[in-house]
C-alpha cells in the first residue's frame, strides 16, 4: 500500500517552497520600507535647506524677512531650556531609581509608585503641556519663560531617565555592594561610592538619549504659549524664548504664506537633526567607553 | 598637639578616638536616615504629576461642564468655539482622531508586523544589527519634522496622483503618522515573537514545515499577546500624536468621513485654542481641559489594554 504519493508530495513542496520565497522578499522590502522614507526624509530636508545654511543664519536674529532670518535665539532657548532639563531629570531621575530600587520595601506603595511611572510615559506629551500650562505658567504665574518650559519638559522624560537608571542600578552586580558592606560601610556610603560609579554610564546613556527627545518634543511648547516671534537672545531661565521646533513649527505653518520660509524650516531641521546626532552619539560613545560588563 | 603627644608618650588615645568615632557615626547615621527620606521626596514627584494631571483636567472640566451640558458635549457633532453663538460637540474631534489613527495603523500594523517577522525569522544576525538601530534612527525623529514632511512632501505627492485631496487633508498626516509608528510596531512584536522558544520552531520546522508556515503556526499565535499589545500601544501613540496632525491636517472642525479632507483631532484642538488668544475663565479655554482630558482617557485605556493584554494572554513557556 501506498501512503505517501511522492509526485504530489513534491509538486506541493515546490509550491510552499516558493510561497516561503516570496513572502520571505515581501517582508524584506517592508522592512526596508521605512529606511526609504527615512533617506527620502533627510533627502529632503537636505534639498531644501541647501543655501539656506551659513554663519549669517546661525548666528542671525530672528526676522520675518526670510532672507535676513537666523535661528541663534532659538539655538540659546533650546540650550538654556536643556540647561533646566538636564540637572533636575537627572537629580529627581537618579534619586527616584536609588528610592525604588534600594531603599523602598518591596510593597504597595512601591508598587503603586512604579506602575504609576509606567503610566506616565504613555500620556502624550501634549497633555504634559496643559499641566505646564496651568500649573507653571498659570498657577505660578511664571509666564512663558525658559523655567516653565524646561519644568514642562523635564516631567515628560522623567519617567524615561527613572526607568534607565533603574535598569542601570539593577545592572551593578551584588559582589560589588557586598566587597564594601564587608569593609563596614553604610549603605549611603555604598550606594555613592560603589553602585552609583558602577552604574554612570547606563545612567548617563539613558538620560541623554532622554534628552534628546525633550530637545525635539514641540506639543508642549506649542500649548504653554511660545510666540512665534521673539528678537532679543535670552539671557537666562525667567526670559522669554523661543526654541529650534517652536520655528520649525511656526516656519512650516506659514510656508503656505511665504514660499522661502519652508527652506528656512528645512534649514532649521537639519541643525536640529545634527544636534540630535551629535547627541546619540555621545551617548553610544559613553555607552561603549565606559560600561564596564562585569 | 595631642596627637604629637601621644605619639611621643607612645600612648594610645583610646578615649578621644571612642570619642571622634562616635561623633563621626552620629553624623553618618543622621545622614543613613536622611537620605532615604529625600529619596523618598523625589520618588513621591511622580505621583504627585499624575495628581497633578488629574486633578488640573479634573477640576477645569467639571467647570466647563457647568457651562457646556455633558451630554451635548459628547453627543455634538457640531463643534464652533469662535463663532457668536459658540457650540462644543466634541465628536468632530474624536472623529478626526479615530480616523487620523485608522490610517495611520493601516500603515504601520502590517508594515510594522511584515518588518518584525523578518526581522525575528528570517534576518541572519548580521542584517539584523545593521537594521534595528537604523529603524530606531527613525524612531527618534522629532514628530515636527515628520509634520514638515507630510505638509511639504508627502501631501503634494499624494496631490499629484490624487488631485480631489485638498492642500490640508487627514489622509497625509495619517500615513506619515503610521511611518512613524512603524519602528515601535517592529521592535515590539520582534521582541515577542524572539521570546518565543527556539525548540518550538525547530519541532516545526522538524516535521517539515517552510518558515513561513512555521512563523504563521507556530511563532505568531504564541507571541500573539505581545503583538497585539504592540498594536494597541500603536494606536494610543496616534492618538496622541500632535504636531504632525496640527501641521498638516489644517483646523477645520468637519464631521466627516471623507480622508481627502482637512479635519481636527483632539491634540490639534488643543494646541490650536491654547496657542490663541483663549483668556482663562472663557468656555473656549475650559474646552481644552475638556478635550485634554477626554484624550487622557482615551490614551489611558488604551495603555492599560495593551498591559492587560500583554499579561493576560501571555503564553508561558
Amino acid at each position: 500500500m501506498k501512503y505517501i504519493d511522492v509526485n504530489q508530495v513534491s509538486k506541493r513542496m515546490n509550491g510552499r517552497i516558493a510561497k516561503n520565497n516570496i513572502l520571505k522578499s515581501i517582508f524584506l522590502a517592508a522592512t526596508v520600507f521605512g529606511l526609504i522614507v527615512l533617506a527620502i526624509l533627510i533627502y529632503r530636508v537636505i534639498v531644501d535647506s541647501v543655501g539656506w545654511i551659513d554663519w549669517d543664519f546661525l548666528t542671525g536674529r530672528l526676522s520675518t524677512a526670510a532672507e535676513r532670518a537666523g535661528i541663534m535665539g532659538a539655538i540659546l532657548g533650546t540650550l538654556w531650556m536643556m540647561l533646566v532639563v538636564a540637572p533636575v531629570t537627572l537629580i529627581l531621575g537618579i534619586g527616584t531609581a536609588i528610592y525604588l530600587e534600594l531603599y523602598a520595601k518591596k510593597g504597595k506603595l512601591q508598587s503603586i509608585i512604579q506602575t504609576n511611572i509606567s503610566n506616565l510615559a504613555g500620556v502624550p506629551s501634549i497633555v504634559y503641556g496643559i499641566l505646564g500650562l496651568t500649573i507653571f505658567v498659570r498657577a505660578m504665574d511664571m509666564g512663558n519663560i525658559i523655567l516653565a518650559g524646561g519644568l514642562t519638559l523635564s516631567l515628560l522624560i522623567l519617567p524615561i531617565v527613572i526607568v534607565a537608571a533603574q535598569e542601570a542600578i539593577r545592572a551593578v552586580p551584588s559582589f560589588l555592594s557586598e566587597a564594601s558592606y564587608g569593609m563596614g560601610a553604610t549603605k549611603w556610603q555604598t550606594i555613592k561610592n560603589v553602585i552609583l560609579p558602577a552604574a554612570l554610564p547606563g545612567i548617563l546613556t539613558g538620560a541623554i538619549l532622554a534628552l534628546s527627545r525633550a530637545i525635539g518634543e514641540t506639543a508642549p511648547l506649542t500649548v504653554i504659549g511660545i510666540p512665534a516671534l521673539i528678537i532679543p537672545f535670552p539671557e537666562g531661565i525667567f526670559d522669554k524664548f523661543t526654541a529650534l521646533p517652536m520655528q520649525i513649527y511656526y516656519w512650516t505653518l506659514d510656508s503656505s504664506l511665504v514660499a522661502e520660509y519652508a527652506n528656512l524650516a528645512a534649514a532649521t531641521i537639519v541643525v536640529l537633526l545634527v544636534l540630535l546626532f551629535v547627541l546619540n552619539s555621545a551617548a553610544i560613545f559613553i555607552r561603549n567607553k565606559f560600561q564596564q560588563r562585569f | 598637639m595631642a596627637a604629637n603627644n601621644n605619639a611621643k608618650n607612645n600612648y594610645v588615645d583610646v578615649k578621644g578616638m571612642i570619642a571622634k568615632n562616635k561623633q563621626a557615626k552620629s553624623f553618618s547615621t543622621v545622614t543613613e536616615k536622611i537620605i532615604p527620606i529625600i529619596l523618598f521626596l523625589f520618588a513621591i514627584i511622580t505621583v504627585f504629576t499624575t495628581v497633578g494631571i488629574v486633578f488640573t483636567l479634573l477640576t477645569e472640566t467639571i467647570e466647563f461642564f457647568k457651562l457646556v451640558p455633558i451630554w451635548d458635549f459628547f453627543t455634538g457633532t457640531v463643534l464652533k468655539p469662535m463663532s457668536q453663538n459658540p457650540e462644543f460637540g466634541v465628536l468632530p474631534l474624536i472623529n478626526g482622531t479615530i480616523i487620523s489613527s485608522v490610517i495611520a495603523m493601516l500603515v504601520a500594523g502590517p508594515i510594522g508586523i511584515m518588518a518584525a517577522i523578518y526581522l525575528s525569522e528570517y534576518a541572519s544576525d548580521r542584517v539584523r544589527r545593521v537594521i534595528k538601530p537604523m529603524l530606531e534612527i527613525l524612531a527618534g525623529i522629532p514628530t515636527i519634522v515628520y509634520g514638515f514632511f507630510a505638509f511639504t512632501f508627502v501631501t503634494p505627492l499624494i496631490r499629484s496622483i490624487w488631485p480631489d485631496v485638498a492642500a490640508t487633508n487627514i489622509l497625509s498626516p495619517g500615513i506619515v503618522m503610521g511611518i512613524m509608528i512603524i519602528p515601535m510596531i517592529a521592535s515590539l512584536s520582534e521582541d515577542a515573537m524572539s521570546a518565543v522558544p527556539k525548540a518550538m520552531r525547530e519541532g516545526a520546522l522538524g516535521l517539515g514545515s517552510t518558515k513561513l508556515e512555521t512563523t504563521f503556526k507556530v511563532v505568531i499565535p504564541a507571541a500573539l499577546s505581545g503583538i497585539i499589545a504592540s498594536f494597541v500601544l500603536g494606536i494610543s501613540r496616534a492618538i496622541g500624536e500632535t504636531m504632525i496632525v496640527t501641521i498638516a491636517s489644517g483646523s477645520s472642525k468637519n464631521f466627516t468621513f471623507d480622508i481627502t479632507q482637512s479635519m481636527q483631532t483632539m491634540t490639534a484642538y488643543i494646541v490650536e485654542v491654547s496657542g490663541g488668544e483663549a483668556a482663562a475663565g472663557t468656555t473656549i479655554y475650559y474646552s481644552l481641559y475638556a478635550v485634554a482630558m477626554t484624550l487622557f482617557v482615551f490614551t489611558l485605556i488604551m495603555n492599560l489594554l495593551a498591559r492587560y493584554v500583554s499579561r493576560k494572554f501571555r503564553e508561558e513557556y
